[in-house]
């Protein structure tokens, strides 16, 4: 029943498509924005909405008679999570995509008052074809809503590794930030049809590019924590495809975010923030395409179907021609006002930024794409690991870093550089400071001493600005400093993790200079739907000091898969971590144990970033 | 000869050009580097020469193959063709197991040894890597 409702619900949201296209071209020569368009587009995200509690309910309601649920889900799944199951798999997720972009449409209509008729009325029409498209895609390739007949008993099971708190709101999340940048993509170019890329345009738009970042920023956040304990890893960024592609957008994002800083004070670098608008949306296709079609190898690579990435891709590259198009043809090149500035300025440093934004976003783009390529080109099988990230990112972090310590202290247009003497004394610090922690360190020390003290710099710079500047350019200050916790986070994590893997049998002891591990024994538990084996160990170290660790094996019922459990003791100053794993038919477990120093503060930071991000996105304007 | 305005923005834009074409050579330059082939067993068996370079094994894990100790767990990977011993010492993703597609990451000692520095996580009982998969559909 609830399947039936789903289904005519999505029909009729697509038909209203129609109903507001028809409509906003009506519209379009009179002067004030028809309502029957506001209720139109209500009434399709009304519908869309409706579609997907429709999809919702029959997870709940265990209704195997629809195709999506039966393939992913089970009675004996909680309820939390047959209804996270919803939007855990490719048909769901989907439909979650529409829905949101009907809503951000609909939210855009309605917080848009103050802007020309004309560029809302193109600005939906935009978003109304890619709302079709999905529509399309959704109805034909993928409907969440299939019947199937006979009725099955029983559900094939929900992927156990899906069911977890952060992943069951990852999804959701990230993908208000992924479609969030489609109405940037509308809206850019909504504003070269109608000629209204200006200030006041920039400072609209930035209110969506910052919820679309935000939202792409706790996403990533939320699916890097998940991978952190639920993978049994201990990494918390592996640099795979499908991280890579939420990456991307992210870099697009930021860059775009700083630009129209610019433009929000001058008419230059207009034609930019319209490629850069347009590329961001494309990234988060690029991505969608990228993990639906399945061409790419990655650890998160679901079961998956090439006839939709052929939808995928061919509907991409209709939005980049027409988008190329429209560019190529309505754009006027910005009028020659004075748009010269002087070398030392917001701008150049702004310009800087986004050189090394584009430089980072080519190599995660190369680094991604490359391999599939070469597999077209020469059926060569290849990946391309860390290493190349690392090497090839990590050294320009240093300059950005600078950059991102002084390029905030330049005004606009002209700028002396005050305080020289100061900007000197915190180099040397934070130069000192590094010094003598490497020193203390088994590592290369050039390099490190260069990596930490850029850190360090941004790091003491912002801080000091938090006390002498108050709370002037709070959202910006506080984003830098995050992001040198962030980076500082990961630099000593990487530096001073340490890490025990051998195979134990049950009362075994593992033994170095440092510590012992015993293996005192499993207990058993059965949950709901999966039998737990716990294990026990007790951790001895030299100081003393002893901790019991219990990390879990998880044998699902259906489908018949283990998972482990990592068990984690946090503090503020590290993560002890602990994952155990059976071999089959073997009485050896492998056992893994790492000390991750300052972990919490990875996450931390992350969230600092997004804090910056709402509080600039509730502030009236950017001041200087 | 040329206004201030003209000679800035050749500048700027020579300035653009190289740096796009010095990130572009850094970038092909790295990967030439760091790329990491995939084999199958069958692969390994025609090389003409063992080099140094970190390669992924993929296959499937030989029945009754499985043999641990502390330190080393030793297995067989197979494409039903040609097999491969394997030893690694690291840790054993979940879904390890014997008859299950693997993908290990490490070194070649020679055209029959190949010691794994990593093996691959899944995420689905069902799923085989692709690289897997056309390994062994070519079969």
């Amino acid at each position: 029943m609830a399947s039936l409702i789903g289904y005519y619900s999505l029909i009729i949201g697509f038909s209203i498509s129609f109903l507001i296209i028809f409509f906003s071209i009506k519209n379009l020569s009179k002067s004030k924005l028809d309502n029957k368009i506001i209720f139109s587009v209500f009434f399709q995200f009304f519908f869309v909405s409706l579609s997907f509690l429709g999809l919702v309910q029959s997870f709940i309601t265990s209704d195997f008679s629809n195709e999506t649920v039966f393939n992913h889900s089970h009675t004996t799944v909680p309820t939390f999570y047959k209804i996270s199951g919803a939007w855990g798999n490719h048909e769901g997720s989907l439909l979650l995509w529409l829905l949101v972009l009907t809503l951000f449409i609909f939210l855009f209509l309605l917080r848009s008052n103050d802007q020309p008729k004309k560029y809302r009325i193109f600005t939906l029409l935009f978003q109304q074809i890619i709302i079709v498209g999905f529509f399309v895609f959704l109805i034909k390739t993928s409907s969440p809503f299939n019947y199937i007949f006979p009725i099955p008993k029983e559900g094939l099971g929900l992927n156990p590794i899906l069911q977890d708190p952060a992943l069951a709101i990852h999804p959701p999340i990230l993908y208000l930030g992924y479609v969030g940048s489609s109405i940037i993509f509308s809206s850019a170019l909504a504003a070269v049809v109608t000629n209204y890329i200006s200030s006041s345009w920039a400072r609209h738009i930035k209110k969506w590019i910052l919820t679309s970042w935000i939202f792409l920023t706790l996403g990533i956040l939320l699916g890097s924590i998940w991978a952190y304990y639920e993978l049994g890893w201990g990494g918390f960024w592996f640099w795979d495809p499908v991280e890579n592609v939420s990456l991307m957008p992210w870099l697009a994002l930021i860059t775009l975010l700083h630009c129209t800083l610019v433009l929000e004070k001058k008419q230059i670098l207009t034609s930019w923030v319209v490629i850069l608008s347009i590329a961001t949306f494309t990234l988060s296709m690029c991505g969608t395409f990228l993990v639906r079609s399945g061409i790419l190898n990655s650890v998160h690579t679901f079961a998956n179907d090439p006839e939709r990435g052929l939808f995928i891709l061919i509907f991409l590259f209709i939005l980049v021609f027409l988008s190329i198009f429209i560019f190529l043809f309505f754009y006027k090149s910005e009028k020659t006002t004075t748009n010269s500035f002087f070398w030392l300025s917001k701008e150049t440093s702004i310009l800087i930024n986004n050189w090394f934004m584009m430089y980072f976003l080519s190599v995660v783009l190369i680094g991604t794409t490359y391999p599939i390529f070469l597999e077209v080109l020469s059926s060569e099988k290849i990946s391309v690991g860390p290493p190349f990230y690392n090497k090839l990112i990590i050294p320009f972090l240093v300059p950005f870093l600078l950059a991102m310590a002084i390029g905030p202290k330049l005004k606009w247009i002209k700028s002396e550089l005050e305080n020289k003497l100061n900007l000197i004394l915190f180099l040397i610090i934070s130069l000192l400071l590094s010094t003598f922690i490497i020193r203390n360190l088994d590592i290369n020390f050039l390099i490190n001493t260069i990596l930490v003290t850029s850190a360090f710099y941004l790091f003491l710079i912002t801080l000091k600005d938090f006390f002498s500047k108050k709370f002037k350019n709070l959202s910006q200050n506080l984003a830098h400093f995050g992001f040198s916790l962030l980076i500082l986070s990961i630099l000593f994590n990487n530096f001073l993790s340490t890490e025990i893997i051998t195979n134990l049998k049950i009362n075994e002891t593992y033994e170095d200079g440092a510590l012992k591990i015993n293996f005192e024994g499993i207990e058993q538990k059965n949950e709901q739907n999966f039998k737990a084996i716990i294990g026990k160990f007790v951790i001895e170290h030299n100081g003393g000091q002893t901790d019991i660790m219990q990390p879990e094996l998880r044998i699902y019922n259906q489908p018949n898969i283990i998972t482990s459990e990592a068990d984690i003791k946090t503090t503020l100053y590290k993560d002890k971590f602990m994952t155990m794993n059976s071999v089959q038919n073997q009485e050896y477990f492998n056992i893994r144990y790492q000390v991750k120093p300052f972990m919490i503060w990875i996450w931390l930071s992350t969230f600092l970033i997004s804090l910056s991000g709402m509080i600039g996105f509730f502030k009236k304007r950017y001041e200087n | 000869m040329y206004g201030r305005k003209v000679k800035l923005r050749f500048f700027f834009i020579i300035l653009v050009l190289i740096t796009l074409i010095l990130s572009v050579f850094l970038i092909l330059k790295s990967l030439e580097e760091n790329v990491v082939y995939f084999k199958s067993p069958s692969d390994i068996r025609t090389l003409s020469e063992t080099n140094k370079n970190k390669i992924r094994v993929g296959g499937m894990v030989k029945k009754n193959s499985i043999s641990i100790k502390e330190k080393k767990l030793n297995f067989i990977i197979t494409d039903f063709e040609n097999e491969i011993n394997v030893s690694y010492s690291g840790a054993v993703p979940n879904l390890f197991s014997e008859g299950k597609g693997v993908v290990a990451e490490g070194y070649l000692k020679d055209k029959s040894f190949f010691l794994a520095t990593k093996i691959l996580a899944k995420h689905d009982e069902n799923y085989m890597p692709p690289e897997v998969k056309a390994a062994l559909e070519e079969k």
